[in-house]
């Protein structure tokens, strides 16, 4: 029977993930007893409301500029023929090769007060000191943006590769002229695969740590940075509430998104 | 001039293609086409797959750029306009209905496209649903519709706009056959009662037949005969279009000379006699066909001056419901197909019997 085959990935799973998750969770309510006065502590906490609200805000913005940035990509690849579009799409797929961690790393070296792109600006004559771009929330939404682009580039362009080609000819043929093709055929058309990446990329920022800590400010405080901070200082309690906190959100955009039937057929078609 | 012809000449597009070119790299796919297609007309362009009958109609619909030649729609060359701009009704064989809008909204994309107000554009749609005998199905998707639906849908949202020509690329291919029959008789009444020029493209020769002013037969890339569907079925110019239309039985032969306008061929098994066509001078060797069901058995040799007639051995014989058909070989050794209605006043052949095979002079055309 199949169910036997995914066995022993369900057990590794229980026993690595699953298990350590919940009793991680559990904390919240189960230190030093049985209790709810950590979550009642936790919910009027000013900290955690700010760093929420930071992270909410960093997310937006990353997958805002994702999308824009990642649409006319996708665009390409479905349009290009298969020369130039497989060298668009090793471009996009490459960062998937190199760690999250050099990549930041990265990042900070481009950005850095003597980075690449303060010296390149300052031997062109354009700035006369430094700019101050690392340690900045601009740094942290250009780096997630460069990490997460594929996530959005990736299914855009799946479903705008199913558009069927003849609708193009039909709308042009009827009389729209390629940018209301664009407008009101493929656009509308494209829009499941618009919505699981967004998804995917918001569900991504929400949770990033490595990026922002390395490349942001001290008022780029991720909600994933608050819980390592607090499981630094042997906070468990606290860091199992905000962990909870995370953990549900994210759960419930999923939920909520997977209820829009483009987003349920996108993801159908990548496990079909 | 009538009022019905009147209407006609008045809106439909004439269409002129001069030697129309196309390659896909080294292959040519339509190698020099020229015809002359005639306002209100309904001409298929007939042809298997690979004779260029597609690539045509996408050189007219402005999706290809023909490599040389000119088409000429209503006297202007159209061959630099986009497709956007050539206000030509299309179907596809696919349908190509926008899945993502109603059925109003898919016949009424092309009115949108042309700034036609939302209330003109309600009354426009419904007229269009009523003329394809959709009423009411404004509120639908494509998806909720059968093949046939989506096909009256097609042609609703393509002549919705009013275009003086219609091209139509295999609509009925996916549809089977029961459906494919209603929905030509549909067509051609559609055609007959909107009187615009309709430009069809199938590899179906029956289909082409039924629906059709005029046939343009293609093979290869190039135009092999233009012709009233009788014109195509009666006088096949050449064996390609005698096999691809219906069926035809062949005797090749060798010319004995002219008796006014006919040829006499001597085609080993007999003395044949055919109508020499297009006025060729013929020397040499020619083939000459018949149609089968235009053959019969004749009781005795036919002395008719208006008959050719030939010996020969049954050596299948087959009753097909409305025919029995029969597969003689002649004494010369060719075969030849010959259907006869079944009925009971004709005798039915047994395999081994020897008959005298005889049709009509007049039936018999040099390819």
């Amino acid at each position: 029977m199949p169910v036997l085959l995914v066995t022993p990935l369900a057990i590794y799973m229980t026993a690595f993930y699953a298990w350590p998750l919940a009793s991680m969770l559990l904390r919240s309510v189960d230190d030093p007893a049985w209790t709810l006065e950590n979550f009642r502590r936790f919910i009027g906490d000013v900290t955690f409301l700010d760093v929420f609200w930071i992270t909410l805000r960093t997310a937006l913005i990353v997958t805002a500029g994702s999308l824009l940035l990642g649409y006319p990509v996708a665009l390409a690849l479905s349009r290009l023929r298969s020369g130039p579009a497989a060298l668009v799409l090793v471009l996009v797929l490459l960062p998937f090769w190199t760690s999250v961690l050099v990549r930041s790393y990265a990042w900070m070296v481009l950005l850095g007060r003597h980075g690449l792109v303060n010296e390149l600006l300052i031997g062109l004559g354009v700035l006369d000191s430094p700019l101050r771009l690392l340690n900045t929330s601009f740094a942290v939404c250009i780096a997630m943006i460069h990490i997460l682009l594929p996530y959005m580039v990736l299914p855009i362009a799946s479903v705008q590769r199913q558009i069927d080609a003849a609708l193009l000819r039909a709308a042009a043929g009827l009389g729209a002229p390629p940018w209301r093709v664009f407008l009101q055929v493929v656009l509308p058309l494209s829009m499941p695969g618009v919505a699981a990446g967004v998804l995917l990329v918001f569900v991504l920022a929400l949770g990033f740590y490595i990026t922002p800590a390395l490349v942001g400010g001290p008022h780029d405080l991720m909600l994933s940075m608050l819980i390592a901070q607090q499981v630094d200082l042997l906070n468990w309690p606290y860091a199992a509430c905000l962990s909870t906190a995370l953990l549900a959100t994210t759960l419930l955009l999923i939920v909520l998104a997977q209820r829009l039937p483009g987003v349920r057929d996108v993801m159908r078609s990548a496990t079909r | 001039m009538d009022g019905a012809l009147a209407r006609t000449v008045s809106r439909g597009a004439s269409v002129v293609l001069s030697g129309v070119e196309k390659h896909f790299d080294s292959v040519g796919a339509v190698r020099g086409v020229s015809l002359d297609i005639r306002s209100g007309e309904f001409l298929t362009l007939l042809g298997p797959s690979g004779s260029g009958k597609t690539t045509t109609l996408m050189m007219i619909a402005g999706f290809e750029m023909p490599n040389a030649g000119d088409i000429a729609i209503d006297g202007r060359s159209v061959v630099a306009l986009p497709p956007h701009k050539r206000n030509i009704g299309m179907v596809f064989q696919n349908y190509a209905l926008f899945p993502h809008l109603t059925v109003a909204e898919n016949i009424g994309f092309p009115l949108r496209q042309r700034g036609v107000d939302r209330a003109t554009r309600a009354r426009l749609v419904a007229g269009s649903l009523e003329l394809v005998r959709l009423p009411g199905y404004e509120k639908r998707y494509p998806r909720q519709l059968s093949g046939g639906q989506q096909q009256r849908v097609a042609l609703a949202r393509a002549i919705v706009f009013q275009p003086r020509l219609l091209l139509m690329d295999e609509p009925l291919g996916a549809l089977d056959k029961q459906l494919r029959e209603s929905l030509q008789l549909e067509m051609r009444r559609l055609h007959a009662d909107l009187g615009i020029t309709f430009i069809h493209v199938t590899h179906d020769q029956e289909e082409a037949l039924t629906m059709s002013d005029r046939v343009a037969v293609m093979n290869d890339g190039l135009i092999a005969q233009v012709g009233t569907p009788e014109d195509l079925y009666d006088r096949p110019c050449d064996q390609f279009v005698a096999s691809f239309i219906g069926e035809s039985n062949f005797l090749p032969g060798a010319v004995l000379g002219r008796e006014g306008e006919l040829l006499v061929v001597d085609c080993g098994a007999a003395i044949v006699r055919a109508v020499a066509g297009d006025g060729r001078t013929h020397g040499g060797n020619v083939t000459v066909t018949t149609r089968p069901e235009r053959m019969h058995f004749a009781d005795r040799v036919a002395e008719s001056a208006r008959q050719n007639s030939m010996a020969a051995t049954v050596v299948e014989a087959v009753f097909a419901g409305e025919r029995c058909r029969y597969l003689c070989q002649c004494d010369g050794g060719v075969e030849v197909v010959i259907k006869e209605p079944s009925s009971s006043i004709i005798p039915r052949r047994r395999v081994g019997d020897r008959v005298e095979v005889a049709w009509s002079i007049a039936d018999t055309v040099v390819v």
